[in-house]
């Protein structure tokens, strides 16, 4: 890989601790999640044991997407904490119930073995590479959470998904640190 | 077996009408005709979503009891929702699954293991805090109030043969207007609350 191929430095970092701050800044009360090996320890972990957030473990990742599309009708802010395997997995959900319903389905969602400061669609892999141009064809707003600069991001990315009420889904291009 | 419409006429009997009712596919379309009501929620987008959106209304509205009105087929299709349902352990959700045999809506073909499957013994064993079994009409109507007071998550399996044909209107279930008028109502009536 060229430097001209990189979107950040290869030995940038991402603050878990930093992300579930703007999480809670959001107002997102609830995180739905089935676990990630590239968020597990700097997120999910995090989370888990945070007594200010409701953690609600599912077996697959489309009931995630229903619980959240519920909890929004009780005037509650949730966030799908997925990997992307999980999230093309669940395509006919977000199909359904967050595209054409217009549920504001927050999603964050891993890249496990996204190569650090390459683009998604630079990557070596397949299945990373065509999860931006899925979320393109199904119409899905996106945006990439790489660095800790990318952190603020999150905040209006919720904020308007709520406001627009549709879907959006916070890419984790690399594994968080640890808070 | 029980007639669906019966049975469900019987469950109508014990409910309010601002109870929240979420209800899947063949279920929802006799349910809405049976039982009208704004808080009727009969959209879940794709078939295997009904369990997990009334989880979500459920954790969402602890104070709120949620009755669910799942099919055999649905549930089939997210079976794992029985553990996450269970590891959530909502004490204001009853689970009814409608168990008819069949994909009644996609041309009434089999479900797999059709009449094998043990819908309550999965979820008793995936952690429900009651099971039930029901096939016959009058021993429904019988102990249903009663299962309406457990706290849950209560699962009830009801051994369903097609009763009369509702209309079923998909533009209905799947346009918006009949969530904008669940949102509406349940807006209303949280307002009338804090009020």
């Amino acid at each position: 890989m060229n430097d001209e191929a990189l979107i950040a430095p290869v030995d940038a970092v991402l603050h878990g601790g930093r992300i579930i701050e703007a999480i809670k800044k959001s107002g997102v009360a609830t995180v739905v999640t089935v676990p990630d090996r590239t968020t597990a320890s700097g997120l999910l972990r995090p989370i888990a044991s945070d007594p200010t957030l409701r953690h609600v473990r599912v077996c697959k990742e489309d009931e995630a997407i229903a619980i959240g599309a519920a909890l929004s009708f009780c005037d509650q802010r949730a966030l799908v904490l997925i990997q992307y395997t999980g999230l093309l997995d669940s395509i006919n959900a977000v199909r359904g119930v967050a595209v054409e319903y217009g549920m504001p389905i927050c999603m964050m969602v891993g890249l496990l073995g996204k190569e650090p400061g390459v683009a998604p669609t630079k990557s070596k892999n397949y299945g990373l590479r065509i999860v931006e141009p899925v979320l393109d064809a199904m119409e899905v707003d996106h945006c990439l959470i790489e660095t800790d600069d990318d952190i603020a991001r999150i905040v209006p990315a919720i904020d308007n998904a709520y406001a627009r009420s549709r879907p959006v889904v916070m890419l984790i291009g690399r594994s968080p640190v640890a808070p | 077996m029980m007639k669906r419409d019966e049975c469900l006429e019987v469950l109508a009997r014990q409910v309010p009408r601002d109870q929240i009712v979420v209800a899947a596919y063949t279920a929802a379309f006799d349910w809405i005709a049976i039982r009208p009501s704004p808080f009727n929620y009969i959209s879940s987008g794709a078939m295997g979503l009904t369990a997990p959106h009334a989880l979500g209304f459920a954790i969402g509205l602890p104070d709120r009891r949620i009755i669910l009105l799942d099919g055999d087929g649905s549930l089939l299709m997210n079976l794992g929702c029985l553990v996450t349902i269970a590891e959530a352990a909502p004490k204001n959700l009853i689970h009814f699954v409608c168990e008819n045999g069949t994909y009644e809506a996609n041309g009434a073909h089999p479900i797999p293991a059709q009449g094998k499957v043990d819908f309550a013994g999965m979820a008793e064993s995936a952690g429900y805090a009651a099971c039930h079994r029901y096939a016959d009409l009058a021993a429904f109507e019988a102990g249903i109030g009663s299962v309406l007071q457990e706290d849950g998550p209560v699962f009830v399996d009801l051994k369903l043969e097609p009763g009369e044909k509702y209309p079923r209107d998909y533009g209905v279930m799947h346009g918006p207007k009949i969530r904008a008028e669940f949102a509406a109502a349940l807006k209303a009536q949280r307002a009338g609350s804090a009020g």
